[in-house]
């Protein structure tokens, strides 16, 4: 194990150790802590300059309730929602036949429809913009969720389609071998076989790109406005806008928006932690 | 899908009854498990690409018919004040984003002990990386605020400031790249802490006796085990820096003056803002930010293509 164990160092050290990670831990999230100050403290704090100081009182349920019933929050929130989920789940049924395909069959230009979905994802979003902008105008889904949902599974099933092919090559293939000279189909080896081996990719990509999603913020302002369509990225701007100075209900409201792909996290950390390291160790 | 022939139980004898679609349906069932991805990718990803291209020859308000000029957009582009300061810009995020990995390791080993409830300490340093870069955008903007921000309190104690970093044309991107660098960092951590957890015990413990330790130790047996993890932290840490928008968009809005412009928010201003609707010549922008990225996406690719002849 490298670095060497602290159990094996001095008495001084460790206890200089246990006493440095949660001081070191403060300085790192102290802009969120701020923040989560910020949105416990009462309007006056701020008007009277006490921005870092003690709240003067505890103000919170005042502070979320008028971000949660006083504002159009709970429909960005909505929003994101009925966004997310759908594109979660086309990215990845999509994903997971192209994986399969592209992982376990040999066929001319495997690797060159590989390396397109590859290449796909990594690409700057501004050469897709006007075109991509266009398409959903033209289709009439402007401003819709559903315009946006469908740009963000065709542009996630890039990413997903790597993860997925990666996963299956390292699938021990016998097991498909086997099933094809048992005469299988191949869409039954498919869904009886690979398929249940892969749910944890399944899982892996469902946070992911659930995390992707929800935080995204630049399709949201290209393809929709207002607040019957725009997530909760989007709407925290316009937030940002209505209640410029209002300190306690921004903080509020970030954490309203932030607090979804955390739990997430919190909830699926194993797998989340999975599918972003792949490829990081051999 | 439904085209693949049943079989399941049905394993008659193969050979002469054999429909033409069971015969090649090894052949034919990549296409059809591939067919819905595909279209949808072309559709969407890549024809929007090509298109791009074309329409950055264009003169085009978005609205009315596009008009063919050729090369003036590019032509344009060499005159353009703000595109060279985007430029600047793109090229200082590259470089000052790059920081993000070795700070990622510095952590990562920091971190790398086993005490009680260093599980959790793990995932709250992570935290940066799942917050919504728009959050992270306004909360910076509060640290660095001339009036009441963080950042000029802690000056004020020891004597300095104040400064107005977001107000200041010379540190805006600089101000802007650190609170890009603290989710970047959290990302980079994650990598090399599952890194560190692959690298081998035994080997460690081999350069030991043989009296390495600590920068030694890190530079000749760690690093190179932590390959595949720098490997992925720069790609990711390549892209996210050329795909920075978010951040500008919320903490400036480009200015103060245009100083903290990139290529990704200089081509979004030009096509899709009050400023005009100059789709040719942000596509056109938008192909050169495509062509610099190209750089590094064909260097990944050869990088896995290397790595996939080794593979099965």
């Amino acid at each position: 194990m490298f670095p060497k164990p602290i159990q094996n160092s001095s008495r001084a050290w460790q206890t200089t150790y246990q006493a440095l990670v949660p001081a070191a831990l403060i300085m790192w999230l102290l802009p969120l802590i701020a923040v989560a100050i910020f949105s416990i403290k009462p309007e006056a704090d701020f008007t009277t300059g006490n921005y870092w100081g003690v709240p003067s009182s505890f103000e919170g349920i005042s502070n979320y309730g008028r971000v949660f019933f006083g504002s159009d929050m709970p429909r960005y929130l909505l929003n994101s929602v009925l966004i997310t989920v759908p594109t979660v789940i086309g990215a990845v049924a999509l994903s997971c036949m192209t994986g399969f395909a592209l992982g376990v069959y040999k066929f001319r230009g495997n690797l060159l429809l590989f390396f397109m979905f590859v290449a796909g994802n990594f690409v700057p979003f501004q050469i897709l913009m006007v075109p991509v902008r266009d398409l959903t105008l033209d289709m009439g889904l402007y401003n819709t969720k559903t315009g946006l949902v469908l740009f963000h599974i065709a542009f996630q099933t890039g990413f997903c389609t790597l993860f997925m092919r990666n996963f299956i090559r390292a699938l021990p293939y016998e097991l498909i071998e086997a099933a094809r000279v048992e005469g299988v189909a191949e869409w039954r080896i498919f869904w009886f076989v690979v398929l249940p081996l892969m749910k944890p990719a399944i899982a892996a990509l469902s946070v992911l790109i659930f995390t992707f999603i929800w935080n995204d913020y630049f399709w949201a302002v290209v393809l929709t406005q207002g607040a019957e369509s725009q997530p909760v990225t989007a709407g925290i701007t316009s937030f940002n806008a209505q209640y410029r100075a209002a300190y306690h209900l921004m903080s509020a409201g970030s954490i309203v928006a932030a607090l979804p792909p955390v739990a997430m996290f919190f909830l699926m950390q194993r797998h989340f932690i999975a599918g972003l390291t792949l490829g990081a160790v051999k | 899908m439904n085209l693949a022939p049943e079989t399941g139980s049905s394993a008659t004898s193969p050979g002469v009854s054999d429909s033409w679609l069971r015969r090649n349906r090894q052949a034919l069932a990549p296409w059809l498990f591939l067919a819905p991805g595909v279209i949808f990718f072309l559709f969407y990803v890549i024809f929007p690409i090509l298109q791009s291209f074309n329409l950055s020859f264009y003169r085009w308000d978005g609205l009315g018919d596009p008009q063919f000029i050729g090369m003036e957009n590019y032509r344009e582009l060499m005159d353009d004040r703000a595109f060279e300061v985007s430029l600047w810009n793109n090229l200082k995020w590259l470089l000052l984003y790059l920081l993000a990995i070795p700070a990622g390791l510095f952590i990562a080993l920091f971190l790398n002990q086993t005490v009680t409830g260093i599980r959790l300490y793990k995932s709250l340093f992570f935290f940066p990386f799942v917050i919504s870069q728009v959050v992270v955008g306004l909360v910076f903007s509060w640290f660095y605020d001339p009036t009441f921000g963080l950042l000029n309190q802690v000056l004020a104690w020891v004597g300095l400031g104040p400064i107005n970093v977001l107000g200041d044309p010379t540190l805006v991107t600089y101000g802007i790249i650190i609170a890009g660098l603290w989710p970047q960092t959290a990302y980079c951590m994650i990598l090399y802490l599952t890194g560190l957890n692959a690298v081998d015990p035994e080997q460690v413990e081999a350069a030991r006796l043989d009296g390495a330790k600590g920068a030694k130790m890190l530079w000749y047996v760690i690093i190179p085990q932590l390959r595949p993890a720098t490997f992925v932290a720069f790609v990711v840490t390549i892209i996210g820096a050329l795909r920075s928008f978010d951040l500008i968009s919320i903490m400036t809005n480009g200015g103060p003056f245009g100083s903290s412009r990139v290529l990704s928010f200089y081509m979004f201003e030009k096509a899709l803002s009050e400023y005009g609707f100059r789709m040719g010549y942000g596509a056109a922008i938008a192909v050169v930010l495509f062509l610099i990225m190209l750089c590094f996406i064909a260097y990944f690719l050869w990088s896995m293509y290397q790595d996939d002849k080794g593979a099965r």
